[in-house]
């Protein structure tokens, strides 16, 4: 319990940091972008627009550094992100809160999916060593520098057409309306097999080669020997004894490079136009749209940590070690 | 009784160079480096890392075409004349290629360097003096560890009104060497404790001179693969960058290349020649990294070499899996359960 609290507290810490970050951002900019902006939206910025970006890039003159702060942190916590550019006069948080669910369930899935099948064949090839299963090594070593945006292209490149069955952009069909029916949910789900498949294969690669070497050195520990001279059998000693120990320090891994696939998985969103928080950001990159961009930034970093608490929830139910008091 | 020598004779020299690190004299330490390169894998990979050097240091110079320049030869599949085809203004993928070798590896190593730079100071320092530093920056670590690292790129270099190549570099390097601080701050923990380290305490050097005299030639290996793992992440975050239009367009790489060919719907002209070579550029130069960083560690840990075969068929016609953590035994019962069967010795204890 006492590790769990420390861990929140750690994550809570995190957070500040990034919101700190997120706020110190905008002025590092050069110049006076919120005129550059207002010249480039002729007429179309209102003036309570124009009052929250010269706050959200910290040129309001009549107030020092720690009031915007104190402000800033306030505007969030009524879960005010600012208006976007792009989709004017749409609230950052509305665009958000209906591109997150896109991202979650696609990269959320996608790298669970990931991570058991990738553990699955570590496992294997860890165990089976000198076997068959070496021969995966070379290829998910090329597969794993594949850039996963470079992927998608390859995919859409060759699987999609005008007579393929994969769609090759958007998250369902322009006729159609989100709803939780018999039309909807198979259409979106032939627009995410795709981005999903190109995802688990760049992916994928990473928990193989992290699990087979875990493998490789827990099958050389005195306990194993110890369970093969009881008798047990090989797959009760890869299973009980060796992957369950392998399995920790991938686990904590999987905590740690979460940051890192949710980053590369954006890039596929953008390929592939699909309608998740990656999309959005590369929208708003092309119209510099800094409040939105900052909201998915502020948003992907709170998803990674909440889903590094749920990791270490996780660690703390495999390993009995951490359950003990004290 | 069919011993692989091979597996035994690996297995020595990385054992020798990590367990007793100070034992070596210059002479022999010498030759150990050279084991190194011996190894199949980091040879292959180093192989193809100096082709993109040298690429990168000529490319520019060997490149038939300037790679802005335009011709009336619109998206013309490749030739003599156009190695790699062209795009919709006629430019030369080829030398687009060329010339764009040069910034690409610009970056990752300069990112490289200054993140290993950066997690040495941060991770040794913080493993070696222990308490409240250590904890400080551990803190400080982990939160750039679990800060998701390429949208805070993204971000930041948005911001940024003109992103130069150098400018990148420092940026991908400034949010990249949490990993390897921890890795280090590891490390170091578990060397603090030695004799040697003890004894260098004892005879009053300072600590300075026991971080970078004592401690940093025994991390030599994690620092390198640290370095090397920084360098793809750098690649592949620059190469992202350009991707998605964020850098400055007037600098070529293979991210600009896959920007324009994203951009101008080089997909739906079929113009495969424009995006496949630069992501196979990639591809490749992050597989021979990842090539160099798996011979570093099996350098480190020789357990964790593919050993080949593994499979041996024994006298009496059955097959037998030879395995790490099986002790040699030899016996006639014909017991199926124990497996009594000529097992070859591979096991050999990396005592720590």
């Amino acid at each position: 319990m006492k590790y769990l609290l420390q861990r929140i507290a750690f994550y809570l810490f995190t957070a500040w940091a990034a919101i700190t970050l997120n706020f110190f951002i905008p002025r590092m900019v050069p110049g006076d972008p919120v005129q550059a902006l207002i010249t480039k939206y002729q007429g179309q910025l209102s003036s309570q627009a124009i009052d929250s970006l010269y706050v959200l890039f910290g040129l309001d003159k009549d107030k020092s550094v720690w009031e915007e702060y104190v402000d800033y942190w306030s505007q969030l916590l009524h879960g005010d992100l600012g208006l976007s550019f792009t989709f004017f006069p749409t609230p950052v948080s509305e665009i958000i809160s209906t591109s997150l669910p896109w991202t979650l369930l696609l990269v959320g899935i996608t790298t669970i999916i990931s991570f058991f099948l990738g553990t699955g064949l570590g496992v294997l090839a860890g165990w089976r060593r000198g076997s068959w299963a070496d021969g995966l090594l070379p290829v998910t070593t090329f597969l794993s520098s594949v850039p996963y945006f470079w992927l998608g292209i390859i995919a859409i490149y060759l699987l999609t057409g005008p007579d393929s069955f994969f769609p090759s952009s958007g998250g369902f069909d322009n006729g159609l309306v989100p709803a939780w029916d018999q039309y909807f949910i198979p259409n979106a789900l032939k627009h995410s097999l795709l981005p999903a498949l190109t995802i688990l294969i760049s992916s994928v690669s990473g928990w193989i080669l992290s699990m087979r070497n875990m493998m490789v050195t827990v099958a050389s520990e005195d306990y194993i020997t110890v369970a093969h001279a009881k008798g047990l059998s090989d797959r009760r000693v890869a299973m009980s004894y060796a992957a369950r120990n392998a399995l920790l320090p991938n686990v904590s891994g999987f905590a740690l490079s979460l940051g890192f696939i949710v980053g590369g998985t954006l890039l596929v969103e953008i390929v592939f136009s699909y309608p998740g928080i990656g999309f959005q950001l590369f929208q708003a990159l092309g119209a510099q749209d800094y409040p939105l961009m900052q909201g998915v930034f502020l948003i992907i970093t709170i998803s990674v940590l909440v889903a590094n608490l749920i990791a270490d929830v996780a660690y703390l139910l495999l390993d009995p070690r951490t359950r003990k008091e004290g | 009784m069919t011993i692989p020598t091979s597996s035994i004779e690996q297995v020595i020299p990385g054992q020798g160079s990590m367990a007793q690190p100070e034992s070596g004299k210059p002479a022999k330490a010498k030759r150990q480096r050279f084991r190194f390169v011996t190894n199949k894998k980091a040879a292959t990979g180093l192989i193809m890392l100096s082709i993109y050097v040298l690429f990168a240091i000529i490319g520019p110079w060997i490149a038939p075409y300037e790679p802005d320049a335009r011709s009336n030869d619109l998206i013309q599949s490749p030739s003599g004349a156009h190695w790699l085809g062209t795009t919709h203004l006629g430019q030369d993928v080829f030398s687009q290629l060329l010339v764009g070798t040069r910034s690409v590896m610009f970056v990752g190593f300069v990112a490289g360097i200054v993140a290993t730079v950066l997690s040495v100071i941060i991770g040794v320092t913080a493993g070696y003096l222990g308490g409240k530093t250590d904890e400080g920056l551990s803190a400080l670590s982990n939160v750039f560890l679990v800060i998701p690292a390429l949208p805070l790129i993204i971000i930041i270099t948005s911001t940024l009104e003109s992103a130069e190549d150098w400018l990148i570099a420092l940026v991908i390097g400034l949010t990249s060497w949490s990993w390897n601080a921890r890795v280090l701050r590891a490390q170091t923990l578990s060397l603090r404790r030695r004799d040697f380290v003890d004894a260098a305490r004892a005879t009053g050097e300072k600590t300075w001179r026991v971080i970078v005299f004592e401690l940093m030639p025994n991390l030599t290996a994690v620092i390198a693969s640290g370095f090397v793992g920084t360098v793809i992440f750098a690649v592949l975050s620059e190469i992202t960058l350009a991707f998605i239009g964020v850098t400055s367009s007037t600098t070529w790489n293979w991210g600009t290349i896959l920007f324009w060919a994203q951009g101008q719907q080089a997909l739906a002209q079929e113009a495969w020649w424009w995006f496949i070579p630069a992501g196979l550029a990639i591809a490749l130069l992050g597989t021979a990294l990842s090539l160099i960083n798996f011979g570093i560690d099996e350098f480190v840990s020789p357990r964790l070499r593919s050993v080949g075969k593994t499979k041996i068929k024994t006298v009496d016609g059955r097959t037998v899996r030879m395995r790490i953590g099986f002790t040699p035994v030899l016996s006639n019962s014909p017991a199926p359960h124990t497996q009594a069967s000529p097992t070859p010795v591979v096991r050999k204890e990396v005592t720590q």
